[in-house]
């Protein structure tokens, strides 16, 4: 395909453009951070189910060593970023908007950075089932910020079939560069996670979308896929507008087409991965690397020497700060964002760890973004927020609604489409913070269908027993009726046949007679080929029967 | 080391509803400026007298309803309802009639509802048509160009008529009803337009003086556009409704029935177009929505106007349309990104 002819892009609704600075994070190469004393690696990493560890405080483990995992499909393994030994297996901060924290394997590092032996094979000689599982014992998730594993994306994928497979290198967000500084230092890497990827889908196309704000990024790609050709892929440069690195909106940009309702990209035969997964990928295959490091940005006017880091997994924040100068500015008087300005929440603390999800670190001045949270002014339906929605949502009606918690209107609006991008809070004049209320209504809302749910099952089982319990009075009553007229038909033929016998007195014998058989043997239950276990049971049973018939005589 | 949690967006505010309030001052500048060159001192007096009130009425309600003052009046959307509300009047209004009108403004069409934002119905419009349905006399009494009188109404006897100090009486040679009455009036009796146009308040273009402050509001509706203020749908509509049915009526009988031009160009549709009928709070919210409430507006201005019993109609259009936008916006509604499609190309 020529790579130089005119890509037809496609159009996005809404959007901003927003000042870029990604210059202060760029202006030095790629570094290596040092290791940190301590690592810290929250169980969950990923979206999915939460792994179990499978190590213990005192043992010692090397880089590489799987050291926790979930048997469920959708789940992403962690392993251990270099040597050292395991300290403890407690709660610390952790990155995540809740600010609480969660479980963490805290490792003492020893600094020898010993790694387990590699067992790489050729990807080229294995299987589609096989390159997926070795590319889900490297534990890689999304590394845009999505974090779903990506062998559960795979091979879902795999099993629909994929056209076209779309790389995403856009970064649209301000002041992360990291995936810019990936694209200049990795390429060749970029360029084998992609070819494992066509590998695996076969695609018609591969369309490779950078921002137009990223040309050095560009040109390496560009003379990377010069000399190691793929086939039928292109990069393609996309005019600069957040929020284009979205996966929805870069689908719209580069072909044109939206993702139905309630579906997924794979769902109309798209694939969408970031430029760090495919290094991530082609680690995994070429080396047996198990993901342990990433590149995080550090940047904000609140940092001294903004830059990019290649950062093992778990490396504290405040040693990234440290390599990074320190900070600018006070505890009181700075703001640590995780990700970026637009999406990105605040870390709870500066101990909180890297995780696979953490692209940036935002050092602020607290005064740079100073929010009128609860003072803001009223909304004056100005609409602005609907022209930058790139949902094509009315954040305003949404605001309304949200607001008088009037949920059902909320999701007639569609509320969880939203993406919460962040475009509707930063146009919005009366400066509401919107996306707040968006967050808190969609948590409310599934609060409440959380606890519908279970109400719902408790009703059910309700019912259920009532159902019961109504069946077996009706079938009590039903044995007995039978057992009467049973006895009506019998006693007058006794009466006829014996009329000396008093028949009250026939029938207190009879009773009488039954006690004592019943007392005495067990003849009417099924005992033949019963384990010790049962026959104990059997027994006790029975015991406790005879000890309530006492009580009752 | 803990911090508050805030979340994102972490960026600072690119909007604010001073900003806004103060581009549409500025718009409001160029027409309000041939206004007084025209007219006389009397239009900048109904202005202060009406910021004034405006301010005074939302602070005193402000304070009732427990509500911060003064972070509120700093927003001058008060300026600006009582600008617009003052650009109604006839020059040379009493004090108590731009205090009754203000009155009405600001607590019935704005705070009764719930302030700033909540109102359904433009607040400076409903202070105008009450006083339009409640004081016609005093609402009725324009004045001439002061080219045209040879006489203008010097400073300090406006003022001293504002405040009932001067009988107007004196100045009855000076009033006149406006180009747009008198063509109402005139044409209502059959008389061709070629005669009616021998009156000299309608100059040698449309209407003398009117037509440079039309040319005012355009100026200035053409800075709201070029800041963003506003978008385009709602103005344009508003004037090509308009002008289409009146060129389409004015193609049918020229002789008797007023061109487009004299309709864009004479009265309030200008003013209306760009700075009324576009009050965000009381107008459609989707694009969709603002051609047809536009539309609306545009028509029924033109059918007030040629049937109705008002010489114009830019007021209750625009209140009529308000009524119209719950169900406007409902029926407009954008098609959410991924709804009702199969993934096909655009």
């Amino acid at each position: 395909m020529d790579n130089k002819s005119q890509y037809k892009l496609h159009h996005m609704h809404g959007g901003m453009r927003l000042e870029g600075y990604k210059a202060e994070s760029m202006g030095q190469p790629l570094q290596q951070a040092t290791l940190a004393e301590q690592l810290i690696l929250p169980l969950k990493q990923h979206i999915g189910e939460t792994n179990k560890p499978l190590v213990s405080p005192g043992d010692r483990v090397l880089r590489g060593q799987l050291i926790a995992d979930s048997s469920s499909p959708i789940s992403a393994a962690i392993h251990a970023p270099t040597s050292g030994k395991i300290r403890e297996i407690a709660p610390h901060p952790v990155p995540h908007p809740s600010g609480q924290s969660s479980d963490c394997i805290v490792i003492d590092v020893d600094g020898k950075d010993e790694c387990l032996e590699s067992a790489a094979v050729d990807p080229a000689s294995l299987s589609v089932v096989d390159l997926i599982a070795r590319i889900r014992d490297a534990g890689i998730v999304g590394l845009g910020g999505a974090v779903f594993p990506t062998a559960a994306k795979l091979s879902r994928a795999q099993s629909q079939g994929i056209d076209t497979l779309v790389i995403n290198g856009v970064e649209c967000e301000p002041y992360i560069s990291c995936d810019d500084i990936l694209m200049q230092t990795y390429s060749d890497e970029i360029l084998r996670g992609i070819g494992y990827l066509q590998q695996i889908f076969k695609p018609k196309s591969t369309l490779i979308g950078i921002e137009n704000d990223k040309p050095k990024a560009i040109q390496s790609m560009q003379l990377a896929l010069d000399s190691n050709p793929l086939a039928n892929t292109r990069i393609v440069m996309i005019p600069t507008l957040y929020p284009s690195g979205g996966e929805k909106q870069l689908i719209q940009i580069l072909t044109g087409r939206e993702i139905p309702k309630g579906k997924l990209a794979f769902d109309i035969g798209m694939f969408c991965q970031n430029v760090g997964t495919c290094v991530a990928i082609s680690r995994a295959l070429d080396q047996d690397e198990a993901l342990t490091s990433r590149i995080v940005t550090l940047s904000g006017d609140a940092i001294r020497q903004p830059g990019n880091w290649e950062a093992r997994l778990g490396t504290p924040v405040r040693h990234l700060v440290e390599l990074a100068g320190g900070y600018l500015d006070d505890q009181a008087h700075r703001h640590l964002v995780m990700g970026g300005p637009m999406m990105g929440f605040t870390l709870p603390s500066d101990r909180a760890p890297i995780v696979k999800a953490s692209n940036n670190i935002l050092v602020m001045h607290q005064q740079t973004f100073a929010q009128r949270l609860d003072n803001h002014d009223e909304c004056v339906r100005c609409a602005r927020c609907t022209d930058v929605c790139p949902a094509q949502l009315l954040p305003q009606q949404l605001y309304w609604h949200a607001r008088a918690r009037t949920y059902d209107k909320v999701e007639e609006y569609s509320l969880f489409d939203c993406i919460e991008c962040g475009c509707c809070s930063a146009v919005c004049p009366s400066e509401i913070p919107l996306v707040q209320y968006y967050r808190a209504a969609k948590s409310e809302i599934r609060a409440a269908q959380q606890a519908q749910f279970k109400s719902d099952r408790a009703r059910i089982r309700f019912e259920f027993r009532e159902k019961r319990l109504l069946l077996k009075k009706q079938q009590d009553e039903e044995r007995k009726r039978l057992k009467r007229e049973a006895l009506k038909k019998k006693q007058p033929q006794k009466l006829n046949g014996d009329s000396t016998v008093d028949p009250v007195q026939a029938a207190l014998e009879r009773v009488k007679a039954k006690k004592q058989a019943l007392e005495g043997t067990q003849t009417l239950k099924n005992t033949t080929n019963l384990t010790p276990d049962q026959q104990q049971k059997i027994e006790q049973a029975d015991a406790r029967r005879r000890a309530a018939r006492e009580q009752r005589t | 080391m803990t911090q508050v949690v805030i979340s994102s967006p972490f960026v600072s505010p690119s909007n604010s509803l001073r900003r806004l309030m103060i581009n549409v001052i500025i718009g409001l500048l160029p027409g309000t400026l041939a206004y007084v060159w025209f007219f006389g001192v009397g239009v900048l007096i109904n202005i202060t007298l009406a910021v004034i009130f405006a301010l005074g009425f939302e602070a005193a309600i402000l304070k009732l309803r427990n509500k911060p003052v003064k972070s509120h009046l700093n927003d001058y959307s008060a300026v600006v309802a009582a600008w617009l509300f003052a650009l109604c009047l006839p020059m040379h209004s009493p004090w108590w009639l731009v205090a009754v009108g203000i009155g009405f403004t600001m607590i019935a069409g704005k705070h009764l509802y719930g302030g700033l934002g909540f109102n359904p119905f433009n607040p400076a419009m409903v202070g105008y048509v009450v006083l339009l349905i409640s004081f016609p006399r005093e609402m009725t009494t324009w004045y001439l160009p002061i080219e045209i009188s040879g006489e203008s109404i010097g400073f300090f006897d406006a003022i001293a008529y504002a405040f009932g100090l001067a009988d107007i009486q004196q100045w009855d040679a000076l009033s006149s009803a406006t180009p747009l009455d008198q063509f109402k009036t005139l044409s209502g009796q059959n008389i061709p337009i070629s005669e009616i146009r021998q009156s000299p308040v309608f100059g040698n273009f449309i209407a003398f003086g009117w037509e440079w402050i039309a040319g005012g509001w355009l100026v200035g509706g053409l800075w709201l556009l070029y800041t963003r203020t506003i978008k385009w749908h709602i103005p344009v509509t508003v004037l090509v409704s308009t002008s289409f049915i009146a060129l389409v009526f004015y193609l049918s009988a020229p002789d008797t029935i007023a061109s487009p031009l004299f309709h864009l160009f004479s009265g309030s549709i200008l003013i209306g177009a760009f700075f009324i009928a576009t009050d965000p709070v009381t107008a459609a919210t989707t694009d969709k929505g603002r051609v047809v409430y536009g539309f609306l507006i545009g028509f029924l201005v033109y059918v007030i106007r040629s049937w109705g019993g008002y010489p114009d109609g830019i007021a209750f259009a625009v209140l009529l349309a308000n009524m119209c936008v719950p169900l406007i916006d409902y029926y407009t509604q954008p098609r959410v990104y991924g709804a009702d499609t199969q993934g096909k190309d655009e």
